[in-house]
């Protein structure tokens, strides 16, 4: 199993965050209100951000370590990333999208995984059309096909639910639950959603105000959703 | 024909400095970038007369630059070489602009998501930010064109007006006017011009909106 090990410290204006945890989870999930940062933390898992203090690891691969001065760039970290906005590629055709990182990496062709993936998400009939028109969620499958597709060692999802309305979401979820029981690779899931949590998360972190309030598994979310609501 | 060659000589070498320095003020913060930015737009405010004679000073035969180069061939002064890196200079701050305008409206979250995706700054560059940014471009290299056609001032300082080697159409015509019965020469050479120019700026409209269809995806 890949080991997740995160121990960081960020400043950012008047907001500061603190997280620390180490889980070898298929699924951590990140819970919390909006601006508590969970963003923030996926942002430094996958190099956009740099902490001010701290260590960011998979397995014994130190990604960033401000002691011993080790900070791997984004696009070296092998750690694929799907966003809320999807952020597809607007001049590249869906089929070009989910080549994409296959070509930066200069990973040799795998018509087999391809094929795999576009199945389990049931892209195949988009691969041919350009991203002007797809509807959010085709949107959201095609930007994790294109995750999945770079051969990412972890995969962060950023509230990959939270652009579409309830009928998208339970579209989506499914897919959601079959890639954590046939993926190998372990994912990051951030959400603000106790139940879109519960149905996919094996490990929970919560944040609140920058911290993390508890870790455990799943179990915690039902006092945490008494608290909140 | 003497003027198409220099413009389009001047334009292609421009382009990818332009771009250079359009990603540099765009995207990079560094000490002596409100310096940078003035230099390249100084072609614009100067008086090309000005642009001219000091290119002159500079890359003519005598000039620092112009004599070391000279030892290695490479001569600007009264060659057509001249003229075009004339209408290079005065054309490159109408090519920086548009550029950079388009690559500061280039989604900086696709870039960042490019990177996840493992690709290195210069292929974040090349395969998302550039292709983004190809309608400014194209509207900048028009611009500069259609500059370079019509530079006349800091040309005919820098490289005189030589027929068959420095003589752009816009001096030839100045030439014309000048001689009597040149009326009907300058005539025809008016009408050549509107020509070029009316076919460059259909030409950039129409490659401008299929790369704007392209990026929003259609």
């Amino acid at each position: 199993m890949t080991m997740l090990r995160i121990d960081v410290e960020k400043q950012l204006g008047g907001f500061a965050l603190r997280a620390a945890f180490e889980s070898d989870a298929r699924v951590i999930g990140l819970f919390g209100p909006s601006g508590s940062g969970k963003t923030t933390l996926v942002n430094m898992i996958a190099g956009l951000l740099n902490p001010d203090r701290g260590v960011v690891a998979i397995d014994d691969d130190r990604l960033d370590d401000t002691e011993a001065g080790i900070c791997v760039p984004t696009h070296l970290r092998r750690i694929g990333y799907v966003f809320q906005d999807a952020r597809l590629f607007p001049h590249l055709s869906v089929m070009q999208n989910l080549d994409y990182g296959r070509r930066m990496n200069r990973l040799a062709r795998d018509a087999a995984e391809e094929t795999r993936i576009v199945d389990l998400l049931d892209i195949g009939h988009l691969l041919a059309r350009r991203t002007g028109k797809l509807s959010g969620g085709e949107r959201q499958r095609i930007a994790l096909g294109r995750a999945l597709l770079s051969r990412p060692r972890l995969l962060l999802l950023d509230e990959p639910l939270g652009a579409l309305d309830e009928a998208r979401k339970a579209e989506i979820l499914p897919y959601l639950v079959r890639l954590r029981d046939e993926a190998a690779v372990p994912m990051v899931y951030v959400t603000h959603d106790a139940e879109e949590m519960r149905q996919v998360a094996t490990d929970v972190a919560l944040f609140a105000r920058g911290r993390i309030a508890a870790f455990g598994d799943a179990g915690i979310l039902t006092q945490a959703g008494a608290r909140q609501v | 024909m003497l003027s198409i060659r220099v413009s389009l000589v001047a334009t292609l070498v421009a382009t990818p400095i332009a771009v250079a320095t359009a990603w540099l003020l765009a995207r990079r913060d560094f000490w002596g970038k409100s310096f940078l930015d003035a230099v390249v737009h100084l072609p614009l405010v100067l008086p090309p007369v000005v642009t001219g004679y000091l290119l002159l000073l500079t890359f003519g035969r005598r000039g620092a630059v112009g004599q070391w180069l000279a030892e290695f061939g490479i001569v600007f002064a009264f060659r057509w070489t001249g003229a075009a890196l004339a209408c290079g200079v005065m054309a490159f701050p109408l090519l920086v602009r548009p550029i950079r305008l388009s690559i500061e409206a280039v989604d900086q979250r696709l870039e960042q998501a490019a990177a996840t995706l493992g690709a290195a700054p210069w292929r974040v560059f090349f395969s998302i930010t550039l292709p983004l940014a190809l309608p400014g471009v194209v509207a900048g290299m028009m611009l500069g064109f259609a500059k370079a056609i019509g530079e006349f001032g800091a040309t005919i300082t820098f490289v005189s007006n030589i027929p068959g080697e420095t003589q752009t159409i816009s001096a030839a015509i100045y030439t014309l006017t000048q001689t009597p019965d040149g009326d009907a020469g300058a005539m025809r050479l008016v009408i050549v011009s509107i020509v070029i120019s009316t076919v460059a700026l259909v030409a950039s409209e129409v490659l401008a909106r299929r790369a704007g269809r392209r990026l929003h995806g259609l």
